[in-house]
């Protein structure tokens, strides 16, 4: 049974913290389907979240082994309990002046927004789970998408659940 | 008061009271070699391979509780220590690696003898830090020797570059480090204690099996008195040896792949296990899956999460330090009102006895030619039981192990994560700088010991009398084992041709060399050479070279299922 889960770190912002975390995933040959990093408030301290798959034995091991590391302030397996995910990203795709139109409605109908535009293609911007990303990648006529770039998941508990120090 | 970066480095060493440095220069620590140079506290010891530095300050912790401390140029000076330190990491052992860098402006531009020092050990360490500024470099090398004594113990390693050795700043050092992301646990969840106490106590066929953290954690009198308190069979792996005392009738003698068949057996078939600072290792219980056939309760104590439930799945899990946690148990069971069930302890016993009865280590004591059993047995004798033990790798550490009983703790050095060739000789030369006076010895093997061969020099040097017993068998013996075992007898590329005079070289480096040929002659050379209190003696043991190490749990199959000399 390999179950998709979605892990949140802080870890202290010092050079090398993200090799050494991302070394240990390839080390143990654990999955990383997606990994994002950036400061926090307290600019001391980085939050990632990696997303992985892997039975309940190796999620138990992977939160132990991101415990053991020295820099790595706290651990959380999000998937645990109510979370709410997201993903940002950006996506440009043709737009002429035959295809302009279509394009912006398809764009309103996910809740993307157009955020640069030449004379033959669109930017746009989209957030949402992945899933949701996805769905909008098949919803596009697959020629038209000239690149796509994404942010992988961030994620965060729900309510009252709170990850800090 | 203002000092350069190398002053910092050795007054560090100094506060923090290292005696010695094994090290090698270089032009990435020239400023460091010249601070070194100008004062007597720190003494340093020059070897004459990198991976022989780190053997060394491994050696040294291993069999005293100092850190011990090495120090090596940048680029082919860190390379040639990592196999040291990847050793060291393997086996949990406190050690601080200090290490030369180019200047930080030359950083990332393949300067000369550049390398990545951080990435190349990042994973074969507890922690790396890379000194960019000299004001963090008195902080950096504090949070070394915390980090590598505390917790699961292992090497840190403290990369600076050359200029930050040059640069001065305030130094002041600090008494103490607090880190939010760091703070080992101690004391093991009482309640998970009062479960494991209640769980051995109601146990028919008990177990205990002990590993390297019992002796790493200085538990080993705890240990004795839980064990005998309760009058349980014991067991321990290869590195946990010494952790209860051998010759105790407690003691079953080392599990695992050539542990005794008692052992083996009792790890199978007991219905409670206690693990007490040992890791369920492949070399251990060897396939997890057919452990697991035999229901049985499993208690885990460790100082490292990560290692519950790693391998094995656990009942009773407590994270904690060996020795408060065995003193909590203590308590526990001499306050509890019943005793474990005398009738069941007895039949149980009773079984063991029968296991034991089998005599598993028998060999052939009637031979002509030397057998390495026979040589690890008279050293036995002729050291009383009282030497530091180093071994190579390969069957003769696998009969140190099994027929040298060791009674204390941290007399038993030899790499067992790692299984490093070469280790031996140069983790003497620290367990003997950490022991002045002690009988050291080292049993090694013809192939491993040419690994770190040129450390002979640095023996004589510093007047090291280290006792080398080589069982020479002219093979790769392990491997050649296996191969005829598991490879229709092809023997490719086992054999150790053009051997080299092993007297001559020994005596080439100034010390005495002595060969022994006759089962007859074993007892005299080995009491010869334990009288030369202030000389090396290497002696060379030819040995049957056909002897094999059993018994012998096949990779991939079931720790009960072992292969016995008489099947053979
Ligand atoms: C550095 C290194 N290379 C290779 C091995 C694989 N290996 C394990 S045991 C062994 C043979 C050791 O031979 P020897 O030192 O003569 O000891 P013996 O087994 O004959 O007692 C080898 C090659 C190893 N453990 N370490």
């Amino acid at each position: 049974m390999s179950d998709r889960h979605i892990i949140s770190i802080l870890v202290e912002n010092e050079a090398g913290a993200l090799s050494r975390i991302a070394g240990l995933f390839s080390a143990r040959a654990y999955n990383i389907e997606s990994l994002t990093v950036a400061p926090t408030e307290d600019a001391s301290m980085s939050r990632m979240t990696i997303v992985t798959t892997g039975s309940e034995d190796v999620i138990e091991q992977i939160t132990k082994q991101l415990n053991k590391l020295v820099e790595v302030v706290k651990v959380v397996d999000l998937s645990e309990a109510e979370h709410i995910e997201r993903e940002l990203m950006l996506i440009k795709v043709r737009a002429g002046a035959k295809e302009r139109e279509d394009m912006k409605r398809m764009a309103d109908i996910f809740r993307g927004r157009v955020i640069d535009v030449s004379d033959n293609t669109y930017t746009i911007e989209l957030t949402g789970d992945g899933s949701k990303l996805d769905a909008f990648i098949q919803a596009l006529d697959q020629g038209a998408i000239l690149e796509t770039v994404r942010t992988g998941a961030s994620g965060i508990g729900r309510g009252n659940r709170i990850l800090r120090v | 008061m203002t000092l350069t970066g190398a002053e910092i480095v050795v007054r560090c060493l100094q506060e923090e009271g290292v005696e010695y440095v094994f090290g090698y220069p270089g032009g990435a620590v020239l400023f460091i070699y010249d601070e070194l140079f100008k004062q007597d506290k720190v003494k340093h010891v020059l070897v004459r391979h990198e991976q022989g530095a780190a053997h060394a300050a491994d050696g040294y912790s291993r069999a005293s509780d100092k850190v011990g401390v090495c120090l090596v140029t940048s680029g082919p000076g860190v390379t040639n220590a990592v196999t040291g330190i990847a050793t060291a990491y393997m086996d949990s052992i406190p050690m601080v690696v200090l290490t030369g860098q180019v200047p930080t402006h030359a950083i990332g531009l393949d300067a000369f003898q550049e390398v990545d020092t951080v990435g190349i050990t990042r994973p074969c360490v507890k922690h790396n830090i890379l000194v960019k500024n000299v004001k963090d470099l008195a902080i950096s090398i504090k949070k070394a020797f915390y980090l590598a004594k505390t917790g699961r113990p292992g090497p840190v390693l403290v990369d600076i570059p050359k200029d930050v050795t040059a640069a001065s700043c305030e130094f002041e050092y600090p008494e103490s480090v607090a880190m939010r992301s760091y703070s080992p646990v101690r004391k093991g969840h009482a309640g998970q204690i009062k479960k494991a106490a209640q769980l051995l106590l109601e146990a028919k066929r008990p177990m205990i099996y002990t590993g390297g953290g019992v002796v790493l954690s200085d538990a080993a009198p705890l240990l004795a008195e839980f064990v005998r308190l309760l009058g349980f069979p014991c067991t321990s792996t290869l590195m946990g040896l010494g952790g209860y005392p051998a010759t105790d009738p407690l003691f079953l003698g080392m599990l695992g792949m050539h542990g005794t068949y008692q052992a083996n057996m009792a790890m199978q078939h007991c219905d409670v296990l206690l693990a007490v600072g040992a890791r369920f290792d492949d070399r251990v219980i060897g396939n997890p899956a057919h452990f697991a056939q035999n229901p049985r309760k499993i208690i885990h104590v460790d100082i490292d999460p990560s290692s519950i439930s790693k391998r094995v799945k656990v009942d009773v899990p407590i994270v904690g330090h060996v020795p408060d946690v065995l003193l909590e148990l203590i308590k526990l069971v001499q306050a509890a009102p019943q005793r474990p069930d005398p009738t069941a302890l007895k039949a149980w016993w009773a079984q063991i006895e029968l296991w034991r009865s089998k005599d598993c280590l028998r060999y052939d004591r009637a031979s002509k030619i030397i057998k390495p059993q026979f040589v690890i047995e008279k050293l036995y004798e002729v050291t009383g039981g009282d030497a530091f033990v180093t071994s190579d790798v390969g069957q003769h550490q696998m009969w140190a192990a099994q027929f040298y009983k060791f009674d204390k703790p941290k007399r038993w050095i030899n790499s067992g994560g790692l299984g490093t060739m070469g280790f031996g000789l140069p983790a003497a030369m620290g367990v003997q700088l950490a022991n002045p006076g002690a009988t050291v010895v080292c049993v090694t093997g013809e192939s491993s010991i040419q690994m770190c061969l040129q450390e002979l020099s640095t023996c004589k040097q510093y007047r090291l009398p280290i006792k080398i017993v080589n069982l020479n068998n002219k093979y790769m013996g392990m491997v050649r084992q296996w191969q005829e075992f598991f490879h229709g007898n092809r023997y490719s590329e086992s054999y150790m041709d053009a051997l080299p005079d092993f007297v001559k070289l020994a005596e080439g480096y100034g010390h005495r060399g002595v060969l022994v040929d006759k089962p007859a002659d074993v007892e005299p050379a080995l009491r010869d050479a334990f009288r030369r209190k202030d000389e090396l003696v290497f002696m060379d043991f030819v040995t049957d070279p056909t002897e094999n190490v059993y018994p012998m749990v096949p990779g991939g199959k079931g720790i009960s299922e072992m292969i016995l000399a008489e099947e053979l």
